[in-house]
């Protein structure tokens, strides 16, 4: 080979030789391994990078590393108005837009004393509870994909596809929703609308209970599930873990029944706890959760009353684009409240909603005016991203991915 | 148990280092001075009336004020009680250390990594007290209200050529 075609190659084996990295052992055999996965690993759900020194296929210990996904969102919030966040607020948990948008409005109409009448609460309800579908569905394929059953991946997306569409009538977007406004909601939803969700909940036990039974009684399934993970309930409280995760330690903690918010009150669900503390306990947390979410959903659009879905209070809530290019007043406090904000009173606040990955909630402070002095996004997947190390070690390599699986981590989330 | 009654005992175990306690919209905040918060942490914890077990956040604030201008807070939750309750510490320029919480609540230990990364505040007697999403070689804390939101150009290193 002539030497012009050597060198460059071994100019690039050169640059990929990285000292920090690369290390040599006298005998392979007597030392431990320190394997980098991620950030670019199909199983770590995003951009999770983990550490993990091991022993054999023995996990000693594991260390996440986050940050691969950090875009400072609580930076540009404090350079925002209350409005101006909203779509922000989609991409955090990318998985599930609506529930992020209702939980930092209803932070922000806490802040500013407002609240959104009875209709705008319950489609918000309906919005919150169709995210966690979306979000459930998505994990329960995944998860099942990275221990082996590829087909539930295909399911899981196939019925989230149609909660998506359902999206799209509702909101105008598939993906990211923008939906909620302070006060209320972007649009009243439409009986096509509604249409639409009963059409789906009527056919969605079908194809659940598909991916359910595909799993339940899949030996390999159990198999790479059952024992692995363990998180017990004194962990899983000192970590301050939320969500499933702390409700598969044997925890019933959720903030849907033990801090009501919206009209969770006036709705009947249950709360799935599993004791195991495993990764199949999360798994039937989750399952159940689905089930409960579409009893709550039917509920929802069975009691859904009447009437306007924007609270009455010009200076604080958007005018209706009609009333804007027709009446005077209407225009004066569009104009405010797009170029100076809402200016909520001095104070701060946090309020937290149980998202589908656990408490999500947002610390707001206000200085009174149209900007928000410092706003803190508590993001579940971040927390519980913490417990993991505690949940591997000991375990085996092969069950790295079953554990990130069952902890559902969104990075737009943890890394905000 | 009530906000009177907290403070009531607050003061009665603390004394003067308790500034204040208040409520807001329903949400009572304590302020506290920064060298008791690990006993604080560890009495809100264990005290029976008390139980707040479960530390959800704890995040920094800038106010951008001479004096004290920055604020660690601590949001706490009783399981048992099914109550929240928010500590705040107040941290001035010219001594940006803090007592860590991390051995009282093992959840801190990440939550601080992140105040310190975004407002620089150091927490003594963390046992791991990193930078959490950016890189151990930046310089800067940019949630602080004198960095820029574009960023300072060049502050970034980026991997060698």
């Amino acid at each position: 080979m002539p030497s012009s075609v050597i060198e460059p190659k071994q100019k690039i084996l050169r640059a990929l030789e990285d000292q920090d990295t690369t290390v040599t052992f006298e005998d392979p055999l007597e030392n431990e391994m320190v394997l980098n996965m991620g950030p670019q690993h199909p199983a770590t759900h995003g951009v999770l990078r983990l550490l993990v020194r091991l022993d054999g296929e023995t996990i000693v210990s594991a260390v996440p590393d986050l940050g691969y996904l950090h875009r400072g969102y609580e930076k540009i919030a404090e350079n925002s108005t209350y409005h101006e966040f909203i779509p922000h607020t989609d991409r955090l948990d990318y998985l599930s837009p609506l529930a992020n948008n209702v939980a930092y409005v209803l932070a922000v109409e806490k802040l500013a004393g407002i609240e959104a009448p009875p209709r705008a609460q319950y489609i918000r309800v309906i919005c919150a509870e169709l995210a966690r579908l979306a979000s459930h569905l998505v994990w329960i394929g995944t998860m099942a994909m990275d221990v082996g059953a590829v087909t539930v991946l295909l399911w899981g997306f196939r019925e989230r596809e149609k909660i998506q569409d359902i999206w799209d009538l509702l909101t105008g977007v598939r993906f990211t929703t923008s939906f909620t406004r302070i006060g209320g909601i972007a649009q009243d939803i439409s009986d096509e609308t509604l249409a639409a969700i009963r059409g789906f909940l009527d056919q969605f036990h079908t194809g659940l209970s598909e991916c359910q039974n595909i799993l339940i009684k899949n030996k390999i399934f159990i198999g790479r599930c059952e024992g692995v993970g363990y998180l017990s309930p004194a962990d899983a409280l000192a970590y301050g873990v939320t969500g499933p995760c702390l409700r598969a330690s044997g925890i019933g903690h959720d903030l849907r029944r033990d801090e009501p918010y919206l009209v969770y009150p006036d709705l009947d669900f249950d709360v799935p706890v599993y004791d195991d503390g495993d990764t199949l306990a999360r798994f039937y947390v989750r399952l159940q959760e689905i089930k409960e979410s579409v009893k709550i959903l039917r509920q929802a659009l069975e009691k859904l009353p009447h009437g306007p879905v924007h609270a009455s209070d010009p200076k604080k809530v958007l005018p209706r684009k009609e009333r804007t290019y027709s009446r005077m007043e209407e225009l004066i406090h569009d104009f405010m409240i797009v170029n100076f904000g809402i200016n909520p009173p001095v104070g701060e606040i946090y309020h937290a909603i149980e998202g589908s990955k656990g408490e999500l909630g947002f610390y707001l402070v206000s200085h009174g005016e149209g900007y928000p002095w410092r706003l803190k996004i508590r993001s579940p997947s971040f927390v519980n991203l913490q417990a993991m190390p505690v949940m591997l070690k000991g375990g085996m390599i092969s069950d790295v991915v079953a554990v990130i699986g069952s902890v559902d981590p969104v990075m737009g989330e943890a890394d905000k | 148990m009530t906000p009177d009654e907290l403070r009531a005992q607050l003061t009665e175990k603390f004394g003067t280092l308790i500034e204040s306690v208040t409520v807001y919209r329903g949400e009572t905040t304590v302020v506290a001075a920064k060298t008791c918060i690990a006993d604080l942490a560890r009495f809100l914890r264990d005290d029976p009336a008390c139980q707040f077990n479960s530390l959800r956040d704890v995040c920094g604030a800038d106010y951008y004020r001479p004096g004290e201008r920055y604020e660690v807070v601590y949001n706490l939750y009783s399981l048992p009680h099914k109550t929240r309750l928010r500590v705040k510490v107040r941290v001035g320029e010219d001594d940006l250390h803090v007592p860590t919480v991390s051995h009282v609540w093992a959840g801190a230990n990440w939550a601080e990594r992140e105040t310190y990364d975004m407002f620089g505040i150091q927490f003594d007697g963390h046992p791991d007290l990193r930078r959490m999403y950016l890189p151990e070689e930046f310089e800067h804390y940019p949630l602080r209200k004198d960095f820029p939101l574009m960023g300072i150009p060049g502050s970034l290193p980026l991997p060698r050529k």
